[in-house]
């Protein structure tokens, strides 16, 4: 039999139908929705008259726009319309729904793997680009507009191109300190924010191997940023021991067995070829910062902003330190912060918050500074309280709040103000992504965490020992 | 949709590479829940300033470019989120047709379901587009059928386009209806494979 990455394994396995020259009709495992990008698709379904073929295959919760703070009363109406909108919408085409104060609701790319709605060898796809993060389990995910969503209600298929495939291969193990949030803004700065537009990228090496099932995640969610509509992982035995005994995975022990061999065999053939592989060494990389306004914009917290003489894109990078604020050759640490945002499908799962726990207990926030948590679901929140994770950080001075997507892209109140400069666990810096003349700085949950305390960015390696 | 064959538009250049769907439109505008509507926020960030008045540094709202319908723009239009509201905006607004030398995948998907025509072409043939576009009197003539922008000079640049895109703008086929069409197979499938449902 010939060698197949994971990949061609999943993509061939659900092809419905081929034919030569035209995309092909893909198969759709699971298809996740929300409050923003769906209601337009029910509205397209009604208007044809049709209806969602398997609501069964169907699961919505709402992130986007919940507030993460006074939850009982929804202040801004067209907001609230939007959630209404869910609500009426699953109810009318019987989709399950994890609406707010549902235990099951949460940020739609972490509640999937709690829930272990998300499994190897599915294709997922969802209203929403950041549906890459699923792929940390050997899942086919990713990211898509409005009518695909219509398309996937109505057909549970969606044409599509074969896409090419790229190995991203990362040698060696990540030093004490470095995270998978600092590997995954490396690899974006060494490539730049289009390199993997026209493919799916498979991450490999040891270093992948030694991430653990949130690490993966957020590497896997930030596929997008290089321009990869999916990034995954092949499984191993760590993918099936977060997967044992979760809410949707079989809890018969045969059926799960016979699972878990299917879920194995689906890893990359050793020999099978990719399109394209680049390679990356992980014992260089350090904590990393952005500095910019896209996620390629990334240095090391030792290092600077960069200097104008020093770059080809004269233009983009002089925009970029005008709306930042920032000098060339500016020292990283010499940027205060003003705001601190823990949270985000990227950095928002209990071992996230457990970590930047660590770094912050029995210390306080720097003056001046604000800094909140937004735990990725209420799980999450709930299980964090269960261990005491909520006192660490308000009796530090940090705000602790409820779940949802929140300051990653400030669709509800949770905005950061014209200038403001925000530390950032989410995925984006773009202009205007946490408010409008907000200034992002994309790091680590540790690094965010010892930036709320000093005031500024400080390297979280030397830190933690101090 | 509607049939999409040929185009003449005036052009408005926005010379910058990796624009995000976040400048496309902003996050405040993604909760309407109607496909309409969007174009008067298109760019809102760039147009205008906190205090709402137009910016004097962002070219979209002066007089020339009024009714402009053909964008020209910088590699790796689209990036960012997935939110189709940026192609919704943009039609909405006016441009029919995009001209880049690179577009982020899931915009180029959503453009092309609301019959947005995205042409790829090279930059240095962008770079003089942009430069022709500053007299605020630039036409460009799209012909879909024939693969080719003319300008009012009589100058022809052919562009290439995958042949399934081209079929669906030039007929105006939406995509459910033609993956319907293998209805059988999608069935055939799942009496195969039997996707196990959320219970």
């Amino acid at each position: 039999m010939s060698k197949e990455t994971i990949i061609e394994k999943i993509w061939n396995k659900h092809v419905v139908y081929k034919e030569e020259g035209k995309p092909d009709i893909l198969y759709i495992d699971l298809h996740l929705i929300h409050e923003v990008t769906s209601p337009q698709a029910f509205e397209g379904l009604r208007l044809a008259n049709r209806t969602v073929r398997r609501p069964d295959l169907t699961f919505a919760t709402m992130d986007h726009n919940v507030p993460t703070k006074n939850v009982e009363e929804i202040k801004d109406k067209i907001a609230k319309q939007q959630l209404d909108a869910l609500r009426e919408n699953c109810s009318e085409f019987g989709i399950k729904l994890a609406g707010m104060f549902h235990k099951d609701q949460g940020i739609v790319h972490v509640i999937g793997p709690q829930l272990g709605l998300t499994q190897p060898g599915k294709t997922i796809v969802c209203g929403d680009s950041h549906t890459s993060t699923h792929g940390a389990f050997g899942a086919l995910a990713f990211g898509i507009g409005t009518s695909e969503v219509e398309h996937v209600f109505a057909t549970q298929t969606l044409a599509q191109e074969k896409p090419k495939t790229m190995n991203v291969k990362v040698n060696g193990d990540l030093p004490i300190g470095v995270t998978a949030k600092d590997l995954i803004l490396a690899i974006i700065a060494k490539f730049g924010v289009n390199f993997g537009t026209g493919y799916v990228v498979e991450y490999t090496g040891q270093a992948i191997r030694d991430l653990t099932m949130e690490g993966r995640m957020t590497v896997c969610n930030m596929s997008i940023e290089g321009g990869a509509r999916a990034g995954l992982i092949s499984p191993d035995e760590k993918t099936i021991d977060y997967l044992y005994g979760r809410k949707y995975v079989p809890k018969d022990e045969e059926a799960f067995e016979a699972l878990k061999e299917e879920w194995l065999n689906l890893r990359t053939d050793d020999g099978a070829k990719y399109d394209k592989t680049i390679e990356i060494d992980a014992t260089k990389i350090e904590p990393q910062v952005s500095w910019g306004t896209n996620p390629s914009m990334v240095v090391p917290i030792t290092g600077k902003t960069p200097k104008i003489s020093e770059v080809d894109n004269k233009d983009e990078v002089m925009r970029a330190l005008e709306y930042m604020g920032l000098e060339e050759g500016q020292r990283i640490t010499d940027i205060d912060v003003s705001h601190v945002f823990i949270g985000s499908c990227t950095n928002s799962r209990l071992k996230d918050l457990k970590r930047a726990a660590e770094i912050i207990k029995g210390k306080k926030v720097k003056e001046g500074v604000k800094a909140i948590v937004v735990p990725g679901s209420f799980l999450v929140k709930e299980e964090a309280e269960t261990i005491g994770l909520d006192k660490v950080f308000t009796d530090a001075g940090f705000e602790w709040r409820n779940s949802g997507c929140s300051a990653c892209l400030g669709m509800n109140d949770d905005i950061i103000p014209s200038g403001g400069r925000c530390a950032s666990t989410s995925n984006r810096n773009f202009e205007g992504r946490q408010g409008n003349g907000a200034r992002t700085h994309l790091v680590s949950p540790e690094m965010a965490a010892a930036a709320a305390i000093e005031g500024r960015f400080v390297d979280v390696r030397a830190y933690s020992f101090a | 949709m509607e049939k999409f064959i040929a185009h003449s538009g005036k052009v408005f250049a926005l010379n910058r590479e990796n624009i995000d769907t976040d400048q496309i439109i902003p996050k405040q505008f993604l909760k309407r829940i109607e496909r309409t509507g969007f174009g008067e926020f298109v760019f809102y960030n760039w147009r205008y300033d906190d205090d709402g008045n137009l910016r004097s540094n962002f070219h979209l709202d002066d007089e020339e470019y009024s009714g402009a319908s053909v964008l020209v723009t910088g590699p790796n239009f689209g990036c960012g989120s997935s939110r189709e509201h940026a192609p919704w905006s943009l039609l909405d607004y006016g441009f029919k047709v995009i001209i880049a030398p690179s577009f982020a995948d899931i915009f180029y998907n959503n453009a092309f379901k609301n019959g947005i025509l995205l042409i790829t072409l090279d930059e240095e043939k962008i770079e003089e587009y942009t430069e022709k576009s500053q007299s605020g009197d630039f036409n460009l003539e799209i012909d879909l059928k024939n693969k080719w922008i003319k300008e009012s000079s009589g100058e022809i640049t052919p562009f290439d386009i995958s042949e399934y895109h081209r079929e669906k703008l030039l007929n105006g086929w939406d995509d459910i209806s033609l993956t319907l069409l293998h209805e059988d197979k999608i069935k055939e499938y799942e009496e195969r494979e039997v996707p196990v449902g959320i219970i």
